[in-house]
């Protein structure tokens, strides 16, 4: 009897449960995995001639990643261009997610370090950019950075460089742009990790004769690792799919994938193709964040 | 007896934090000679510059004048990685992402030894506080007392000329706390090292220490043996702090004290108003009737089990504390408001200072 009744009273439960997660369900089904199935099924169609998709089974689209066909034979070959594209991501993302560390690390210290009261003022300044839309902070690095710009103007006042230094519409741009706009990203946490951090861990350190360097990276880094993983996966991901920076402050020559997927649902005309890209680049993420994740989690300590 | 050389020295150490209106003197003169491989305790009240004045010798501070010698070498301003010293924390501050045998071999490693002879330190260490089925846990598996053993044998492991103890015990329960006072004094002794132990408690200090610094308001008020600093008290600050005392007024005209009511010692003093003290148990209680008592009434009295505490009067209205064995036991059976006679033996009267 009493079995009964709980048995019913789980049953009850159950149904609860599954009611109250009914909308976040229907976000996954509709926002999350509907549109991906969509970009997947699209993936193995036909190009169309206005830029839509023919219902015919194709694999160009996947093919098309890595290869392409000559234009005047007709045979395949490897697409250096498309390569490039890639390498040029990666590396890009790569370096941002290190500069971002580079300059975010002594940020977070230092807002760690101040006094209490003062933290959320520091962390408040930190946050301030969110306040202003993408493009318009990345139009004003542009501002900064062309070669009419603020950041040459004043050098060749100061008498530095007598010709303006080209930095705009290249690598160093995007990278720029990138490290900007992705800081805080990086900077919170940082912030949360270190202030976790015991700061009485350091005079042991010291005591027990390791010097500065020494207590940096056998005793903050180990025990930050969590911040510094979460920081660069937050850096990392949207970096390596940025769309708006390199469009802006690299100009239409030095491309990131995000661009080129664009490329291909504008004028590029190859939905099948763009849809590949998308799914190459989510599975590429997924597998990198794996692989970081694991390598961040292994036990032990470096030595030395 | 051949002097036994001096492990570590302060040298007028002074040592102020802030600036101007706000400055707070920490440490007001300080020297002191610690003797090779003794148990030294610094003891005072929190506030008292005991902290301040370890920290000076692991090198955390630097004094705002004065020295700090190690060996008769000064080693006032040397950072503290480069001091052949180390420190067991009050929190133990052990390194939460390392095993208990990597936080014991952490201090070799950053000195460089040879990889076998970290392994065979560590080993041995483990041995000595009992640790070895420990040695691959985190530290956070462990109880409190155990990362208390895993805090000295990381700092002993380098085989530091001085190991700095701050307050090691503090966080550990009473019985604990027992242990590992005993646990202390067996690996002061097997390893020969310099121990500089810092606390408030003062059974601690007493039952612990090879010789006591009790200090008070940045200033060292006496330093000696426990027995010494029990028995011979230099000033009413150390009296008081250690173990219970009566204090008591006099009148001295050199060779002897006049008490209130009359009763005279022979004890030596400069002329005029001085402070006795006298230890509770040093106070007999005997019958009324027994020649060469004070009279005295009996206030109250506190029974703590083998002892009874008795609170008298005596004629001039001061009040005295005697601590006797509990009647059961042999003790004077006195009854509140009752008649009796009081004794203070001669010898155990104590002249103070300031």
């Amino acid at each position: 009897m009493s079995s009964d009744a709980e048995t019913k009273a789980e049953a009850a439960r159950t149904r609860s449960a599954w009611l109250l997660s009914t909308p976040a369900l229907i976000v996954l089904v509709f926002a999350a995995s509907g549109p991906l199935l969509i970009v997947l099924t699209y993936s193995f169609l036909t190009p169309g001639q206005y830029g839509n998709v023919i219902w015919d089974f194709d694999l160009n689209g996947w093919i098309g990643i890595l290869f392409t066909k000559d234009i005047f034979d007709g045979t395949w070959g490897l697409a250096d261009a498309h390569l490039s594209i890639f390498w040029r991501s990666i590396k890009l993302s790569l370096m941002t997610t290190a500069i971002t560390f580079a300059v975010g690390f002594p940020t977070a210290w230092f807002i760690a370090t101040r006094p209490p009261t003062q933290r959320a003022l520091w962390l408040f300044l930190i946050t301030i950019p969110f306040w202003t839309n993408l493009l318009i902070r990345t139009v004003a690095i542009n501002e900064v950075i062309r070669n009419e710009g603020l950041l040459n103007t004043f050098l060749i006042w100061l008498g530095v460089i007598a010709e303006p230094i080209r930095i705009i519409y290249t690598d160093t741009a995007v990278l720029i742009g990138m490290a900007y706009v992705y800081l805080p990203l990086m900077v919170l946490p940082l912030y949360a990790a270190i202030d976790r951090f015991d700061m009485r861990l350091l005079e042991a350190g010291y005591d027990l004769y390791a010097s500065r360097l020494r207590v940096l990276r056998r005793v903050i880094l180990p025990i930050v690792k969590p911040g510094i993983v979460a920081g660069s996966i937050l850096v990392f991901v949207p970096s390596l799919g940025a769309y708006v920076t390199p469009r802006v402050l690299g100009g239409g020559k030095n491309m990131m994938i995000g661009n080129f997927i664009e490329l291909q649902f504008g004028q590029g005309r190859n939905w099948p193709l763009g849809a590949a890209l998308s799914m190459t680049l989510l599975v590429v993420v997924m597998v990198a964040l794996l692989v970081y994740v694991r390598a961040a989690n292994k036990g032990g300590t470096p030595h030395g | 007896m051949p002097e036994t050389p001096i492990a570590v020295e302060a040298r007028n150490a002074v040592k102020t934090f802030g600036q101007g209106a706000v400055a707070v003197k920490a440490l007001d003169n300080v020297s002191v000679k610690i003797r090779q491989g003794e148990f030294f305790t610094l003891l005072g009240p929190s506030g008292c510059g005991k902290t301040t004045l370890l920290r000076l010798i692991a090198g955390f501070e630097t004094p705002t004048s004065g020295q700090i010698l190690l060996g008769g070498a000064d080693i006032t301003h040397l950072p503290p990685n480069k001091r052949p010293v180390n420190t067991v924390f009050q929190s133990y501050a052990l390194f939460p992402h390392l095993s208990v045998a990597q936080n014991i071999a952490f201090g070799l490693e950053m000195q460089d030894r040879p990889r076998a002879e970290i392994k065979e330190t560590v080993a041995r260490m483990l041995a000595l506080v009992q640790l070895e089925p420990m040695a691959d846990r985190k530290t956070s598996q462990l109880s409190g007392g155990q990362q208390q053993r895993v805090a000295l044998a990381r700092a002993l492991a380098p085989a530091p000329k001085v190991l700095l103890l701050d307050e090691p015990l503090s966080a550990l329960d009473l019985k604990l706390r027992k242990e590992m006072q005993i646990e202390l004094k067996r690996l002061q002794v097997e390893t020969g090292i310099t121990f500089v132990f810092v606390t408030h408690d003062q059974e601690e200090a007493l039952t612990m220490s090879d010789r006591i610094a009790v200090m008070s308001a940045g200033h060292i008020q006496q330093v000696g043996p426990p027995r010494e600093i029990y028995t011979r008290p230099a000033n009413r600050f150390v009296a008081s702090f250690i173990g219970e005392t009566n204090f008591l007024s006099a009148q001295s005209d050199g060779a002897r004290v006049v008490l209130g009511n009359g009763a005279a010692f022979s004890v030596a003093a400069p002329k005029g108003p001085v402070g006795l003290a006298i230890r509770p148990e040093q106070v007999r209680v005997v019958a009324a009737t027994e020649a060469g008592a004070m009279p005295a009434t009996v206030d109250s009295t506190v029974y703590f089990g083998t002892d009874t505490h008795l609170h008298l009067t005596l004629s001039d209205g001061t009040i005295i504390v005697a601590r006797q064995q509990s009647p059961a036991s042999g003790g004077v059976d006195a009854q509140k408001g009752a008649q009796v006679g009081v004794v203070l033996a001669q010898d155990a009267l104590q002249v103070l200072g300031d």
